[in-house]
């Protein structure tokens, strides 16, 4: 909805500028002379308890991830270490970049009928919707990796395979929330 | 007399120290730009180049990026004026450099028996010098939005003249203040009769004679030099600026002419404003302090003392410019054209007139 801002008129003293310019110089001085002092310190291993920045240092120091982040695919396997997938294409339907290619295969137990011989992800189409973990009714396609630095030289290599992504764990952030083994 | 290769060697070493000392200022301001920006926002700022391992608080980010800017490709728009667009940088260059000639540096010094300036030019026009060169300066600027044949860099061209000129008239009415209490418009003597005292107390710098000319020919140098916030012939989001046609080392010649401008501006008001080579109380002998206080001190120290005097205020009103630049918005066009004729202008004005009146009742 649209509004309009009450602007103040600005003082004569505003107005003038100095006054408004001294009490800038003032701030970014304060933070200038405040982060010197402790980066000061730091190097000398005084106050480490105050940061000197807010950002991060990031191939160094990572932020922290949210359990629920969205990373680098996974799937799950059973007990016995089979993939939990039973190819029934959920995914792969429901995907809207179309980046999931399975080819199902016929396994002897009559209770999962169906296992993938394939299941290839291209990331270089993925637009990590995690709609694919969403439709899964086996629980058996995951994005909780911790993952996200991804790139190749081509794009034939940016194609994720089953074996890389049954390898895959997940972070210790997500780690509790793995469901109960072997249903 | 001096025989001529003795003044041609002397006047070679005066050169030499001055364009290292720039060249040096010129590093260290680029580099202390990024950190204090840095340091202000809460960051860390550019610290990943490495040199034999040390990395050295991101010193080295200024050879890295030179480096770059000389192997990246000179590209002159084809349709664009070549010879002109070659010129613009040069020129821009050219008149940044060479108004660092006529700046005294250093008190008269005396070696093996000669005397002579620390200034590379001892002109007796040395001010109006400076004025000429900053006026041709703007065609460097003028030239790359005109070579360029491109719409954006003519507006951010055309934006840096009227600029650069209308600040100039209001930076020219602020030195009128200064020649008319010190009489010359020599810079060596100008600094030279700043180490006078008033009332056998106060050192007679140019801030205490004309503080208001002080804050105005800060207010006029930083328009002058095209700095936040008074940077709009360059703005990225909008026209990005007169130089928007050019790569390489081409780019970095208006950049480092833009950086080697505040740095005369920052020379200019501590010659000016702020004593020059002058320390409080300290003449050619050594100290002499108000109450009769004398401490003598040999000559060598006492123009070390002076010349890093200078350096230090120099310093000093280039960080002051800096965290002005870290700390305002921009202006929009037409505020700065208003804040330059209708308020920076009638004052400077005021101010002539005033210190004209104060001169004339003291019958000086």
């Amino acid at each position: 909805m649209a509004f309009v801002v009450a602007r103040r008129e600005l003082t004569w003293w505003e107005n003038l500028y100095i006054g408004e310019i001294v009490r800038g110089v003032w701030i970014t001085s304060r933070h200038f002379l405040v982060n010197l002092t402790r980066h000061a310190a730091h190097s000398v291993g005084l106050m480490r308890d105050k940061p000197a920045l807010v950002t991060f240092q990031y191939p160094e120091q990572r932020r922290p991830l949210a359990p629920r982040k969205r990373t680098r695919h996974r799937l799950t396997k059973r007990a016995d270490g089979s993939p939990r997938c039973v190819a029934c294409m959920m995914c792969e339907t429901v995907c809207p970049a179309r980046c999931i290619y399975i080819v199902a295969k016929e396994v002897g137990n009559p209770n999962i009928e169906k296992a993938p011989q394939r299941f290839d992800i291209d990331l270089g189409k993925c637009v990590f919707c995690g709609y694919c973990v969403e439709a899964c009714p086996e629980d058996a396609i995951r994005m909780d990796t911790g993952i996200l630095e991804i790139s190749e030289l081509t794009r034939g290599e940016m194609i994720l395979d089953m074996q890389t992504m049954l390898a895959s764990s997940p972070t210790p952030a997500t780690d509790h929330l793995q469901s109960a083994p072997g249903h | 007399m001096t025989p001529f290769w003795v003044a041609l060697l002397i006047k070679l070493g005066v050169t030499t120290v001055l364009l290292i000392a720039i060249s040096l200022l010129l590093f260290i301001v680029s580099w202390a730009e990024r950190k204090q920006s840095a340091l202000i926002q809460d960051r860390i700022g550019a610290n990943r180049a490495k040199l034999f391992g040390v990395r050295a608080w991101g010193l080295w980010h200024n050879l890295a990026d030179t480096l770059k800017l000389i192997l990246k490709e000179d590209y002159v728009p084809p349709t664009g004026d070549k010879l002109l667009h070659t010129l613009a940088p040069f020129l821009a260059m050219f008149c940044a450099m060479a108004s660092f000639a006529v700046i005294p540096y250093g008190p008269p010094v005396t070696l093996f028996g000669h005397t002579f300036d620390l200034q590379v030019a001892p002109l007796n026009v040395g001010l109006l010098y400076i004025f000429a060169m900053m006026s041709i300066g703007i065609y460097g600027f003028v030239l790359a939005g005109y070579a360029s044949n491109n719409n954006y860099a003519f507006l951010g061209g055309l934006r840096a003249a009227s600029q650069m000129i209308s600040y100039e008239v209001t930076m020219g009415a602020t030195i009128v203040g200064l020649l008319l209490c010190y009489n010359t418009l020599d810079l060596q003597q100008m600094v030279i009769r700043q180490g006078d005292l008033l009332w056998g107390w106060l050192p007679a710098w140019g801030l205490v004679l004309q503080p208001v000319g002080f804050f105005l020919f800060m207010a006029a140098g930083t328009a002058e030099t095209k700095r936040i916030p008074f940077d709009l012939p360059e703005g990225e989001s909008e026209i990005i600026g007169y130089y928007v046609e050019y790569s390489g080392m081409k780019y970095g010649m208006f950049f480092s002419a833009d950086l080697l401008e505040s740095i005369l501006v920052a020379c200019l008001a501590a010659t000016l404003f702020l004593g020059g080579w002058q320390l409080p109380y300290l003449t050619a002998g050594g100290f002499l302090l108000p109450g009769g206080l004398t401490w003598a001190l040999p000559h060598w120290l006492v123009v070390a003392l002076q010349v890093g005097a200078f350096a230090f205020k120099v310093v000093l009103v280039s960080w002051v410019m800096m965290t002005v630049r870290w700390t305002l918005p921009r202006f929009r066009y037409d505020q700065l054209m208003k804040l330059g004729w209708t308020f920076l202008l009638p004052i400077s004005l005021a101010n002539i007139l005033l210190t004209g009146a104060v001169i004339v009742a003291l019958g000086a």
